[in-house]
């Protein structure tokens, strides 16, 4: 098993705290040695590394930030950042996983939910036990959650849900979904039980990308939803994109771990691979790329410890959180591209991890809304002028 | 039962060591330092012999104050509370196992882990000077352990194979791999280990009687040399394996 040693060019370690780094150094031997070994064969079957989930709790990286009474570890967000990088090295399915059940499961249980529904469901999915999904987006809406479909009526004792979600992680071997849905036209949020009549959670088969990662569509018929299951402080589609917001703040992140991955990978081939009698390292156009990569990850690396800075401060703006997320999901793809040219054939292999990182890129640069989208969001900002509506 | 688990701050086995320009110490710039990886299993066993037998495991560590670094990893890991014997000169084994002997002795401790080495100076005798300073029973290279009362089986690791003994509390166990699988220190461990208290105090006074004169890097391997490339080489390359490099 190889060591991963990070890549730090302009010794950001300095700025870290203890804590901080010994969470880093923790979640990183993890990686090398729990996901790494296994990873590859679960992307190449498709299956979900199922083996893991109790382990990640063990080590605690469900609801990083959230308070220890609901036995999560009450972290800050560097800390929560540097855990999302370290997963993401191992692989963008297993981060995602991570993503959900805190992001977009445990966030909004505990900003929205009542404390019956937090003292219930927080312990639980911290420690692994039970699994959690989101539910927002439609086959029909993606990019404009606000056009859903998906609808709750007021019966009695409860709610009755129809509608279907799509690209739901986690979906099918989820406990709980947290569904968003209209109830008099208002979006509010449901915690769906997998027990639930009319609810299924059938797995998307013919993924080319984020293949260790269940991705599911949600069913809703006619399904009975009891009073207790509302998350009460739910009242607009603000709700959900607060939650979009903490999870594209772990992908800003997380990508950076990528980035390191297909870094590395490059370095350390272009310094053995002989051709013409000397390593392709010498050669000018492969250092150009290599000075490239690793300018780029430096400048990410600063982006995302500013970021994280403001959110412990309470003073980041969503527009930085999709400033972030939009550059580094594109240099990382970008990055893992250029390392595939620097290992040549040998790049697509499954020996290397260069060709997994590159396709699973490609869908963590559109979830959690699209390039395109947050350039828009970004424009909005500075212009003053929304371009989308 | 009190627990004592003995453990070092050493260089990372993945840092590339440069020896300093005194030719005595190693250039500790850009080294990163970690938790000995011997000690991490001696951790582990400290920490499941407590959560079988009960009772507190204390970190020790001899050194200066980065020593810090690797006892909060090891209360993150769970132990429950450090002392660091302060020191901030290089200190050989014996001085090492005097310091050690000297708390464990003040702790009160019948049962003390150690790694079976450190992967800095690599003399694995720390463990056993300070069971002889202590006059305590000692299993070294331990890679299988049982503790039933004051009754201690174990299996110890020796050429070619392993050997069972039986010996009582108090003792000292110097720990190999494969005798258990260390934990990782957990985020919540992280967070508890900055309630945890590291005591801090000298260590007791000891005479350096081994003193390094000097460090140096092995000597660069010699270039292979190709004997042919087809068959008609085989009896020359047999002869130089005999003769050169008898080695058949």
């Amino acid at each position: 098993m190889q060591k991963f040693k990070g890549i730090d060019y302009f010794n950001l370690e300095s700025l870290l705290t203890e804590d901080e780094k010994m969470v880093r150094n923790s979640v990183r031997e993890f990686v090398d040695s729990e996901i790494i070994p296994i990873i590859e064969d679960h992307y190449m079957q498709g299956t979900f590394p199922h083996e893991l989930v109790k382990k990640l709790a063990e080590l605690g990286v469900f609801g990083i930030t959230l308070p220890q009474k609901y036995g999560c570890a009450e972290m800050n967000n560097v800390a929560y950042g540097l855990v999302m990088q370290e997963l993401e090295r191992g692989d963008s399915g297993v981060r995602s996983f991570a993503s959900v059940q805190s992001a977009l499961v445990m966030y909004p249980i505990f900003t929205f939910g009542n404390d019956e529904q937090k003292d219930y469901w927080l312990p639980k999915l911290a420690s692994g036990e039970k699994i959690g999904c989101f539910g927002l987006t439609e086959p029909d809406y993606g990019s404009n959650p606000g056009g859903m479909v998906t609808q709750a009526e007021k019966v009695d004792g409860g709610y009755k849900l129809n509608g279907a979600k799509m690209w739901i992680t986690n979906g099918t071997i989820s406990d709980v979904a947290v569904v968003w849905a209209k109830l008099d036209g208002v979006v509010h949020g449901f915690l769906v039980e997998k027990e639930f009549d009319g609810f299924t959670a059938p797995e998307m088969k013919g993924k080319h990308s984020l293949r260790a990662s269940i991705t599911s569509e949600l069913i809703l018929q006619d399904v009975f939803v009891p009073e207790k299951n509302l998350l009460p402080n739910t009242n607009n589609l603000r709700s959900p994109l607060m939650c979009l917001n903490q999870a594209r703040y772990g992908i800003a992140w997380g990508v950076v771990g990528s980035m390191m991955e297909c870094y590395s990978t490059a370095l350390s081939y272009a310094q053995s691979r002989i051709q013409f009698s000397k390593p392709i390292a010498a050669y000018q156009l492969t250092q150009n790329k290599l000075v490239y990569m690793l300018t780029e990850i430096t400048k990410a690396q600063f982006l995302n410890l500013q970021l994280a800075k403001l959110k412990d401060k309470e003073e980041v703006k969503h527009t930085h959180i999709s400033l972030a997320k939009r550059n580094n999901c594109e240099i990382a793809l970008d990055i893992a591209r250029v390392a595939r040219e620097i290992l040549g054939a040998n790049g697509i292999l499954s020996e290397y991890p260069i060709m997994r990182h590159s396709a699973n890129l490609e869908s963590v640069k559109t979830y959690e809304g699209t390039h395109e989208m947050h350039t828009l969001i970004l424009g909005a900002d500075i212009t003053g002028f929304e371009a989308f509506e | 039962m009190k627990i004592v688990v003995c453990v070092s701050h050493v260089p990372d086995t993945a840092t590339k060591i440069v020896v300093g320009s005194d030719n005595k110490t190693i250039d500790a710039n850009g080294v990163t330092y970690v938790l000995n990886p011997y000690d991490e299993i001696a951790v582990e066993e400290a920490l499941k012999t407590k959560e079988a037998q009960g009772g507190d495991v204390v970190v020790v560590s001899v050194g200066p104050d980065n020593n810090k670094e690797s006892i909060r990893k090891a209360l993150a890991m769970g132990a429950d509370s450090g002392v660091l014997l302060k020191d901030d000169n290089y200190r050989d084994s014996v001085g090492v196992a005097k310091a050690l002997a000297e708390e464990i002795k003040a702790q009160d401790a019948q049962i003390v882990f150690f790694g079976k080495q450190s992967v800095d100076y690599d003399n694995s005798i720390v463990g056993q000077l300070t069971a002889e300073m202590l006059g305590y029973n000692c299993v070294s290279v331990a890679v299988d352990l049982k503790l039933d009362g004051e009754k201690i089986t174990a299996e110890r690791e020796i050429e070619g194979g392993r050997e069972v003994i039986e010996t009582s509390l108090p003792a000292v166990i110097t720990c190999q791999k494969g005798l258990n699988e260390p934990r990782y220190a957990a985020l919540k461990g992280i967070m508890a280990a900055k309630r945890k208290t590291i005591e801090e105090k000298d260590a007791a006074v000891s005479e350096n009687s081994v003193e390094i004169l000097e460090m140096k890097k092995p000597a660069p391997k010699e270039p292979g040399k190709i004997v042919g490339t087809d068959s008609s080489a085989v009896p020359e390359l047999v002869r130089l394996l005999k003769e050169e490099a008898k080695v058949i």
